[in-house]
C-alpha cells in the first residue's frame, strides 16, 4: 500500500513538474518572438551565480579546513612522516595560493566580460611574453617540489641501517601475521609450499636461525629505534598502511618488499596527547583483497625501547608452541633447535625419543 | 537504441540528392548497420548515455552503504536479490563489484566509448569538411564491437557469481584467482573478454580517426587551420591506437593465467589450504602493463573534453582562443609525457624506488602544459563577450574542476607524500574531479553544443542551466569533502569503517557526500528528459544557431549522407576569427576568403589574398561553391 503511495506520489509530482516546463516552454516561445535570440535574459544571472558560487564556496572550503583541522589531521608518529607532512603542508600552501589567485580571476572574468549588447570583444589571440611566463613560472615552482621530495623519497627508501630492527609482516585473506627474528636478530628462511595450517609462517626448519622465530597477534615496536618491516603475502595483494606512522607499502606474493621508519612516541605517549585512553595505533590494508578487505586490522603497540626488549625476551618461539614440527628439524640440528627455541631439555628429550621410538621422521 | 530512430522526421535529408548517390537503405542499413558517421556516433552516443546512467546508479547504491551505513536497504531487494544479505545490507563482495564495475563502465564505456566515439565520430568529417569516415565499415565494425563489448560486460551482472569485483584495476593475483573472491571467477572472464572487445574496437575507431584527420581534410583545411577539436581527436586516437595493444597483452596474459596455467603475473601462492604450483611470475609487471595503458587513458579521456570545451569557450566568449598554438603543443607535450609517467600510480606496491624518483620528476612535468591549458582558457575569457549557454556552462565547470582536481595531482605525483595519500579517498577525490567530472562536464558541453547538429533541434536551454547548476554544485559536494576524508587516511574501496578507531570520524561528511550523489544523480534526469524531449519536440535549429566559424554549421540543418550537398566548401582561414577589429559581424566563418574581408584582414593575411584563387596554400575558390 505504501509503495502505491508512494509511485502515486512521485508519478504527480513528475506531471507537475512536466506541466511547469510545459508552460515555461510556451512563454518562452512567445518572448523569443520579440526579444533579440541572441542571449537569453538569464545570462546576467549565471555570471551573479558563478560569484556567489566562488564565495560560498571559498568560505566553506576555508572555513572547514581550519575550524575542523583536528578533525581530518593524523598525528604523526614517526620521524620521516614528520618530513612528508611538512612537504604536504608546503604544497599545500604553494597550491592553495595558486588556486586561490587563479580561481578568483576566472570567476571575476566570468562575471566582468558577461555579455553586454553592443560590446565586441577583444581580439586577443597570443601574447609570447604571457605564455613563455607561465610555461616558466610553474615549470620552477615544480622544480622545488620535485627536488624536496626527491630528497624526502630517496632518504625514507634508503637502505635500513644495520641494526635495525626486523620484524616481518605478513598479508593474507583476510588478516595480518607478524614474525620476529628471536634472539639471534635474523629471520629464518621461509618457503610458501611449507605453509600450512599450523606452519603459517612457512617456516623452513631446515636453517637454524628459523627455531627462535616468534610470532606475534599485536604489532609491537620500539620508539627511537629504526624498524625494517619486512613485508610479503601468501595469496593476493595487501599493503601495510600505518596512518600515524605515515607508512604504506604493498604486500605482494613472491616479491618481498619493506620499509624502513623510526616511531617517535609511545602509545603511552599519544594516549596523553590526544587525552583519549582508549587510543590504539592500527595496522590497516589499502590494496583490494577481497570481501574481508575492510576488517584487516591489527593492532600496533609503540614501547619504549626497554618495554620492547623485555616483551621480547617473554614471548615463546613458534618452535617451542608447535614441537611436533620438531620432526621436520634435520636430525643433527635438532639438539640445537630445542636449545633456540627454548624448550625445557626434558620435554625435548621426551619428545625425540618419542619420535625414535615411533619409527617416524627420522631422516 | 530507439531514439535513433528520429531521423524519420519528415522534415529532414529530402533535399540532398544533388551530386552524390544518395542512400536510399532500409530500416537496418539506415540505422542499425549503417556506416554513416553521424548515425554511428548517436548510437554511441546513446549507447553511452545509457551506461553513465548505469554506472551513476550503481555509484548511488555503494554511496548508501557508505552514507548510511545503518540503513536497511531491503527495499533494494528485488532488484539485486542475494546481493542483499539477510540483514538488509548490501553484501560486502558485492560492493567490491559495484565500484569495479562503477570504474570500469564510466572510464571505458562512457568516457572513452560515449565521449571520444560520440565526438570523434561526428565532429571529424564535419569539422575538417569530409564526406565521411575514411572507412565506414571500420567504423561501423568499431561500433559493433562496442556494443558486443557491452553486452558482455551487462551480462555479468546476472550471473550467479556476479560481476568482476577486483577493482577496476583487476590486479592480479586477486583477479586470476577464481577461489580469492567471487567475482574472479566467471564474472571476470566476461571482463576480460568484453575489454578484449571493447580495445577492438577503440583500435578500429582510432586507426580510422587518424586515417581521416592525416588524409581526408578539405581544400584549404591545412593543419594549422584545423579546430583544436580535431587536434584534440588527433592525439586521443593516437594515444589509444598505442597504448590499448598494451592493456590488450595485459588482458590476454590474464587469460592464460586464469585458464591455462600460465605464471606470468602468479608466484608463491598459498590460498585455500593450498599452495599453488605458480612460480616466478609478478603481480608488478601486470601493474606495469595495465597502467601503460591506464594513465595514457586519463588523456585519452580528457583530451577530447579539452577539445570540445576550447571549441566552446572561444565561441561563447566570441574571442579566439587565447594561444592557439600553445594549446597545440601543451596537447602534444601531455600526449608525450602521457606514456612516460605510468608508474606513479605505482609508488609504494614495492618497486624500485629508483624508478620512483624517475618517474615522480616526469610526472610533475606534466603539471605544466595542463597549467598553460587552465591559464589559456581563463585569458581567453578575459574581455570576452560572454554568453552564458548551457554548453558554455558546461565548459566553465570543466575548467573548475580540471583546476581544483589538478592540483591535487602535485601532491599524488609526489613519491614522498603519496606514500600517506595513495589508495586513500583523496586519490578519489583528485581522479574524479580531474578526470571523471572534468570529461564528464566536457561530454555535456558538447552534447549541448552540438545538439543542433545532430537532431536538427535546440535542447530546451533552461532545463540545461537547471541541471548544470545542480550537477555543478553536486559534484563538488560529492568529491570536495572527500579530500578531508583522504587527508585523515580512508583508505578507498572499504564497506565500512567501523572496525578501525582510526577512521570512525566523518559519518557526517559521508552521509553529505552521499546525499549530494543521489542530488546529481536525480538532476541528470532532466537532462535525459531535455534530451529525449528536444528530439522529437525542441525548437528547430536554425543552420549556425552560435554564430560559430567551424564548418559544421555550413552543412544543412539535417545533413543527409555526404554532409553537404553540393561541393565540401573550402577552407580560407583559421577557426577562430571571432570579433575581429574591422569585420561586420563577430565571427567570420572559415569558409569565407580573405578576398572578401578586406576590412578586417591582418598584413599577412592580405598577403594571402593571391594564393586564394591560384593552388598556393591549396585552396581554390570553385565556382559555385558556397561563397
Amino acid at each position: 500500500m505504501t509503495t502505491l503511495i508512494v509511485i502515486l506520489g512521485v508519478a504527480l509530482v513528475l506531471v507537475i513538474l512536466y506541466l511547469i516546463f510545459k508552460i515555461s516552454n510556451l512563454v518562452s516561445i512567445a518572448r523569443a518572438k520579440t526579444s533579440v535570440d541572441d542571449v537569453d535574459s538569464s545570462n546576467g544571472i549565471h555570471a551573479l551565480l558563478f560569484i556567489i558560487f566562488m564565495v560560498v564556496g571559498f568560505t566553506g572550503f576555508f572555513w572547514y579546513s581550519f575550524a575542523h583541522f583536528n578533525s581530518y589531521t593524523l598525528p604523526i608518529a614517526s620521524e620521516h612522516g614528520a618530513w612528508t607532512d611538512t612537504l604536504f603542508w608546503i604544497t599545500m600552501g604553494v597550491t592553495v595560493v595558486a588556486f586561490t589567485i587563479i580561481s578568483i580571476i576566472k570567476f571575476v572574468f566570468i562575471y566582468q566580460y558577461q555579455y553586454k549588447e553592443g560590446r565586441k570583444a577583444k581580439f586577443y589571440p597570443d601574447n609570447h611574453f604571457l605564455e613563455l611566463t607561465w610555461t616558466i613560472v610553474p615549470a620552477l615552482v615544480l622544480t622545488v617540489l620535485v627536488f624536496t621530495g626527491l630528497k624526502a623519497w630517496n632518504d625514507i627508501t634508503s637502505p635500513a641501517s644495520e641494526n635495525a630492527e626486523v620484524i616481518e609482516v605478513i598479508g593474507q585473506q583476510f588478516a595480518w601475521t607478524v614474525r620476529y627474528p628471536g634472539k639471534d636478530n635474523t629471520l629464518g628462511d621461509v618457503h610458501y609450499q611449507k605453509i600450512d595450517a599450523i606452519n603459517e609462517f612457512g617456516l623452513d626448519l631446515t636453517d637454524n636461525k628459523s627455531f627462535d622465530d616468534f610470532k606475534s597477534l599485536e604489532l609491537h615496536i620500539p620508539k627511537g629505534k629504526e624498524v625494517l618491516l619486512k613485508i610479503r603475502a601468501k595469496d593476493v595483494l595487501h599493503s601495510v598502511f600505518l596512518p600515524h606512522f605515515r607508512v604504506k607499502m604493498d604486500a605482494v606474493p613472491g616479491m618481498p618488499t619493506q620499509f624502513k621508519f623510526i616511531a617517535t612516541k609511545t602509545t603511552a605517549e599519544m594516549r596523553d596527547e590526544l587525552s583519549n585512553p582508549e587510543f590504539n595505533y592500527e595496522l590497516a590494508c589499502t590494496e583490494i583483497c577481497g570481501k574481508g578487505h575492510f576488517s584487516m586490522k591489527m593492532n600496533v603497540v609503540v614501547d619504549t625501547p626497554e618495554d620492547f626488549e623485555k616483551w621480547k625476551a617473554e614471548q615463546e618461539s613458534w618452535l617451542k608452541q608447535n614441537p611436533d614440527y620438531l620432526k621436520n628439524v634435520p636430525a643433527g640440528l635438532r639438539e640445537s633447535a630445542i636449545l633456540k627455541a627454548g624448550i625445557p631439555e626434558e620435554a625435548g628429550v621426551t619428545y625425540l625419543e618419542g619420535v625414535k621410538a615411533a619409527g617416524v621422521g627420522l631422516n | 537504441m530507439a531514439t535513433t530512430h528520429t531521423h524519420t522526421n519528415i522534415d529532414t535529408h529530402h533535399h540532398d540528392d544533388h551530386d552524390h548517390e544518395h542512400h536510399e537503405g532500409n530500416f537496418w542499413t539506415n540505422y542499425i548497420f549503417c556506416q554513416d558517421h553521424k548515425v554511428i556516433a548517436k548510437q554511441f552516443l546513446i549507447t553511452g548515455i545509457f551506461w553513465a546512467l548505469f554506472g551513476g546508479i550503481l555509484s548511488v547504491i555503494f554511496r548508501l552503504q557508505l552514507g548510511f551505513p545503518e540503513m536497511s536497504l531491503e527495499w533494494l531487494r528485488p532488484l539485486l536479490g542475494g546481493w542483499i544479505t539477510p540483514e538488509g545490507k548490501i553484501d560486502a563482495e558485492f560492493y567490491l563489484a559495484l565500484v569495479t564495475m562503477h570504474g570500469t563502465i564510466m572510464v571505458f564505456f562512457v568516457l572513452t566509448a560515449g565521449l571520444s566515439g560520440t565526438f570523434s565520430n561526428f565532429l571529424i568529417p564535419l569539422q575538417i569538411g569530409a564526406r565521411d569516415m575514411a572507412s565506414g565499415f571500420m567504423n561501423m565494425l568499431s561500433y559493433w564491437f562496442f556494443f558486443l563489448s557491452s553486452v558482455v560486460m551487462l551480462s555479468s551482472f546476472f550471473i550467479e557469481t556476479g560481476p568482476a569485483s577486483g577493482g577496476w584495476t583487476v590486479y592480479p593475483p586477486l583477479s586470476a584467482l577464481p577461489q580469492a573472491m567471487h567475482g574472479s571467477g566467471l564474472g571476470m572472464t566476461l571482463w576480460l573478454v568484453a575489454m578484449a572487445l571493447f580495445i577492438v574496437s577503440s583500435l578500429l575507431g582510432g586507426i580510422n580517426y587518424i586515417t581521416t584527420i592525416i588524409n581526408m581534410r578539405t581544400r584549404g583545411m591545412s593543419f594549422t587551420r584545423m579546430p583544436l577539436t580535431i587536434w584534440a581527436f588527433f592525439f586521443t586516437a593516437i594515444i589509444g591506437v598505442l597504448s590499448f595493444p598494451v592493456l590488450f597483452a595485459a588482458a590476454l596474459l590474464l587469460i592464460f593465467d586464469r585458464s591455462f596455467g600460465t605464471s606470468f603475473f602468479l608466484s608463491d601462492i598459498y590460498i585455500g589450504g593450498e599452495a599453488l604450483a605458480n612460480v616466478g611470475g609478478s603481480p608488478i609487471l601486470f601493474q606495469h602493463l595495465f597502467w601503460f595503458l591506464g594513465h595514457p587513458e586519463v588523456y585519452i579521456v580528457l583530451l577530447p573534453a579539452l577539445g570540445i570545451s576550447s571549441e566552446i569557450i572561444a565561441t561563447n566568449s566570441r574571442k579566439p582562443i587565447f594561444g592557439y598554438k600553445a594549446m597545440i603543443g601543451s596537447m602534444l607535450f601531455i600526449a608525450i609525457l602521457s606514456f612516460i609517467v605510468w608508474a606513479h600510480h605505482m609508488f609504494v606496491t614495492g618497486m624500485n624506488p629508483f624508478l620512483g624518483s624517475i618517474f615522480m620528476l616526469l610526472t610533475l612535468i606534466i603539471a605544466v602544459p595542463s597549467a598553460v591549458k587552465i591559464f589559456n582558457y581563463v585569458t581567453t575569457l578575459w574581455k570576452g563577450n560572454i554568453r552564458f549557454t548551457s554548453a558554455m556552462l558546461f565548459s566553465i565547470g570543466l575548467v573548475s574542476f580540471f583546476l581544483t582536481g589538478g592540483i591535487t595531482g602535485i601532491f599524488l605525483g609526489n613519491s614522498a607524500i603519496d606514500i600517506q595519500l595513495h589508495d586513500t579517498y583523496f586519490v578519489v577525490a583528485h581522479f574524479h574531479l580531474v578526470m571523471g567530472s572534468a570529461s564528464f562536464f566536457g561530454m555535456m558541453a558538447g552534447v549541448y553544443h552540438w545538439f543542433p547538429k545532430f537532431f536538427g533541434r535546440m535542447m530546451n536551454e533552461k532545463l540545461g542551466y537547471v541541471h548544470f547548476w545542480l550537477t555543478f554544485v553536486g559534484v563538488y559536494m560529492v568529491f570536495f569533502p572527500m579530500h578531508y576524508i583522504g587527508i585523515a587516511g580512508f583508505p578507498r574501496r572499504y564497506y565500512s569503517w567501523t572496525n578501525f578507531e582510526t577512521f570512525e570520524g566523518f559519518t557526517d561528511l559521508n552521509t553529505l557526500v552521499s546525499v549530494a550523489a543521489i542530488l546529481t544523480l536525480s538532476a541528470q534526469f532532466i537532462f535525459l528528459f531535455n534530451f529525449f524531449y528536444s528530439i522529437y519536440r525542441g525548437r528547430k535549429a536554425s543552420a549556425n544557431p552560435w554564430k560559430s566559424t567551424t564548418l559544421e554549421w555550413t552543412t544543412p540543418r539535417n545533413p543527409g549522407h555526404g554532409n553537404w550537398p553540393g561541393e565540401i566548401p573550402a577552407v580560407y582561414r583559421w577557426p577562430y576569427d571571432y570579433s575581429k577589429p574591422g569585420a561586420k559581424d563577430d565571427f567570420i566563418p572559415q569558409t569565407i576568403p580573405f578576398s572578401e574581408t578586406q576590412e578586417s584582414n591582418l598584413p599577412h593575411e592580405n598577403e594571402l589574398i593571391k594564393l586564394e584563387t591560384s593552388n598556393g596554400d591549396g585552396a581554390i575558390v570553385v565556382e559555385g561553391s558556397k561563397h
